[in-house]
C-alpha cells in the first residue's frame, strides 16, 4: 500500500500565520478545534489511559508480580529476539532495495516498488497462512522438515519469519524516496575522486540517510514488537516456547486475568509512546538539518 | 542479473544490490504468497465456491466489508476535520496532538483491542453511561466498527495534512476577492482540491481495516453470522484443520486487497498529477 502514513520528508514547518482574509472567524476555529479534540480525548488518549488505569486497577504490587512469571519472562524474550532478528534483517534489505532503485535505472523498477509494498496489503492473518502452508505439516515442505526435525510452523522461526513479513517494506519505504531526492551527485564525486563503492556507502550515502533509516527502524521496530495477527496464525500458542508478548496478552485475558494482560500490555503501550516521541524527536531533527542545508 | 545492466550509471553495487533484493522479495514475500494461490488450484470449482459462498463466510463478508466501509466513513469525516485543524488552527499542544494522531499505528492492535473492550464494556469508562441507554458496543457490530474506527484514523489524516499544506493561499483569497464568501470557498474551492487525497485516505483507512485482526477480535465477541470478521474465520478454519477452506476465503480476501492496492495506486497518481497543475 503505497500510503504517506509515515514519511520524514512530508513534514514541513507549521504554516506561517493565514492571511486575514482566508481565516475563519473565530467562533469556527474555537468549534472545529474543541470537536477535534474531543475525538482525540474520546478516540485516542482514553484506550492509551485504560491500559495503564487497568494495569494498576489492583495496586502497584499486583502490577509488579505480573511480570514474576517465568511464562511472562519467556514472552518479552522471545518477542525481543523476533524484533532483534527482523528488524535487522529488513534493514540490511531495505538499504539495498533503496540501493538499486535509487542509483540504477533499470526495467521493472515501478514494480518492483510496488512489489516490495505488498506485504501492507495483505492481512496480517493471511501473512501467517502463508507460511502454514510453505512450512506446516501439510505444507511444501512439511513432511521434508519432519523427517529431518526441523519445526518451522508453531516454534520460534515460524515467529520470526511472520514477524519479517509483517514489517517487510518499513525500511525501504523511509529511505527510498529520501534518496531518491537527494539524487547520485555525491556519490558521482567521491568515486571520481577515487573512493571505493562501500567507502562512498559508509562515507557518503549513509550519513545523508542516517534520519531515514533511524526512523524506519524504530517504526519497524514498533509493529515487529506488536504483531499480533501473523504471529497468532504461526505461534500454537505454547505457553513459555512460542508466546510472545501480544499473544500472552490474548491468552491472560481470556484466562480473565486482567491485570496481568493489562500489565503485559502496558509494556507494549509504553513501547508505543516511545516510538511516537522518537518519532516525533527524528522530524524534528530533519527538519533542523534541512533548514540548515 | 546483468542482463539489465544499467545504461548510465557508473556507480558500482547494482548486481549485488538488485540480486539481493530480489532474491529476498521472493524468499520472504512472493513464494510464500504464491503458496496461497497454488493450493487452491488443487480445489474443484465446486469445492472453491462452496468454502467461499457458504452462508457464515457470506456473513463475515458482509460484517468486514460494511464495518470498514463505515468505519472509514467515520474517519473521512474526523480526520478531515483533524487535519484541518492540525494545519490552520495553531493551538498550544498541537505537537503533541500531532503526535499522538500515529498511535493507532504505533499500539499494537492486541493491546488497542483489549483497551477498547475495557473502556466500553458494561462497568467500562465510557460503557457504563451507554448501557443504560440502551447502547450495547462491546460484543456487537458497534464494537467491530469502533475498533476498525480507531486503526484507521492515520491514514486519512496523514493524507490529507501535506495537501492541506500546500493548498495555495492566493486560490482562496481570489476566491474572496471575487465576491465568494468563506462557506462556498470552502465547499467550491477548498474540498475540491481535497478530493484525490480524501479518496486516497478513505481506500487506504478501508483496505487497513479489511485485513485486521488484533483489535477487533477482544471487542466483538466473535458471533459466528453476526460480528464474526473474516480473518477471524480463516484462522478459525485453521484451527479445524480446514487448510483449503482457510486458503480458499484467504484467495478472495488476497484479490480484494489487490485490487484495492491498484485503485490506491492510481488515486496517488491522479493526486499527483491533480496538483502539478
Amino acid at each position: 500500500m503505497a500510503s504517506t502514513i509515515s514519511n520524514l520528508q512530508r513534514h514541513r514547518p507549521p504554516a506561517t500565520s493565514q492571511p486575514k482574509v482566508t481565516q475563519d472567524p473565530v467562533w469556527v476555529r474555537w468549534l472545529l478545534t474543541t470537536i477535534a479534540l474531543l475525538f482525540v480525548a474520546f478516540f485516542l488518549v482514553l484506550p492509551l489511559a485504560s491500559v495503564f488505569a487497568e494495569a494498576f486497577r489492583r495496586g502497584i504490587n499486583a502490577y509488579f508480580a505480573a511480570f514474576n512469571d517465568p511464562d511472562a519472562l519467556s514472552a518479552i524474550r522471545l518477542t525481543l529476539l523476533a524484533a532483534v532478528v527482523s528488524v535487522p534483517a529488513n534493514l540490511v534489505f531495505g538499504v539495498a532495495a533503496a540501493w538499486a532503485i535509487t542509483k540504477f535505472s533499470f526495467p521493472g523498477k515501478s514494480l518492483l516498488i510496488t512489489l516490495i509494498d505488498l506485504p501492507f496489503a495483505v492481512s496480517p492473518v493471511i501473512a501467517g497462512l502463508i507460511y502454514v502452508l510453505v512450512f506446516g505439516l501439510q505444507g511444501w515442505f512439511g513432511s521434508w522438515l519432519s523427517d529431518h526435525d526441523i519445526k518451522i510452523i508453531f516454534a520460534t522461526p515460524g515467529i520470526i519469519l511472520a514477524t519479517t513479513f509483517v514489517t517487510f517494506p518499513f525500511v525501504a519505504r523511509e529511505i527510498i524516496p529520501l534518496m531518491q531526492a537527494q539524487g547520485t551527485d555525491e556519490e558521482y564525486a567521491a568515486i571520481t575522486l577515487g573512493a571505493s563503492g562501500w567507502q562512498t556507502f559508509w562515507r557518503v550515502t549513509l550519513p545523508n540517510i542516517k534520519w531515514g533509516l533511524f526512523y524506519g527502524i524504530i517504526l519497524c521496530n514498533a509493529r515487529a514488537m506488536g504483531e499480533f495477527g501473523a504471529v497468532s496464525v504461526v505461534s500454537g500458542h505454547i505457553r513459555g516456547e512460542t508466546n510472545t508478548i501480544p499473544l500472552h496478552v490474548e491468552i491472560l485475558y481470556n484466562e480473565y486475568n486482567f491485570v496481568g494482560a493489562f500489565a503485559m500490555a502496558s509494556l507494549l503501550a509504553v513501547l508505543a509512546i516511545i516510538t511516537l516521541v522518537l518519532k516525533s524527536f527524528i522530524e524534528w531533527k530533519f527538519q533542523q538539518g534541512r533548514a540548515e542545508a | 542479473m546483468s542482463l539489465f545492466q544499467s545504461r548510465r550509471s557508473a556507480l558500482p553495487g547494482f548486481n549485488l544490490s538488485l540480486g539481493y533484493t530480489v532474491f529476498y522479495l521472493g524468499l520472504i514475500v512472493l513464494v510464500p504468497l504464491a503458496a496461497v494461490f497454488l493450493k487452491t488450484t488443487g480445489m474443484t470449482w465446486e469445492h472453491f465456491v462452496q468454502a467461499v459462498a457458504s452462508p457464515r463466510v457470506m456473513a463475515a463478508y458482509r460484517i468486514s466489508f460494511g464495518a470498514s466501509f463505515l468505519a472509514a466513513l467515520i474517519n473521512l469525516v474526523f480526520g478531515l476535520l483533524l487535519a484541518w485543524v492540525l494545519v490552520r488552527y495553531p493551538f498550544p499542544g498541537r505537537k503533541v496532538i500531532d503526535a499522538l494522531v500515529d498511535l493507532p499505528f504505533a499500539l499494537p492492535t492486541a493491546v488497542a483491542g483489549i483497551a477498547l473492550t475495557a473502556i466500553y464494556s458494561k462497568n467500562g469508562w465510557i460503557g457504563q453511561y451507554l448501557e443504560p441507554l440502551g447502547i450495547h458496543v462491546a460484543f456487537t457490530e458497534l464494537g467491530v466498527l469502533m475498533a476498525l474506527t480507531f486503526i484507521g484514523l492515520p491514514f486519512v489524516v496523514r493524507t490529507l495534512q501535506p495537501v492541506i499544506e500546500e493548498l495555495e493561499p492566493e486560490l482562496e483569497e481570489a476566491s474572496m476577492t471575487l465576491g465568494a464568501n468563506r462557506w462556498q470557498t470552502i465547499t467550491r474551492v477548498i474540498l475540491p482540491e481535497l478530493v484525490p487525497a480524501l479518496l486516497t485516505g478513505f481506500a487506504l483507512s478501508f483496505a487497513r481495516a479489511l485485513g485486521e485482526y488484533g483489535s477487533v477480535v477482544f471487542i466483538s465477541g466473535n458471533m459466528p453470522m453476526r460480528t464474526e470478521i473474516v480473518p477471524l474465520l480463516i484462522i478459525t478454519k485453521l484451527e479445524q484443520y480446514d487448510y483449503r477452506g482457510a486458503t480458499a476465503i484467504a484467495v478472495v480476501m488476497l484479490v480484494s486487497s489487490f485490487v484495492l492496492l491498484l485503485v490506491i495506486n492510481l488515486l496517488q497518481k491522479w493526486s499527483r498529477r491533480y496538483h502539478r497543475i
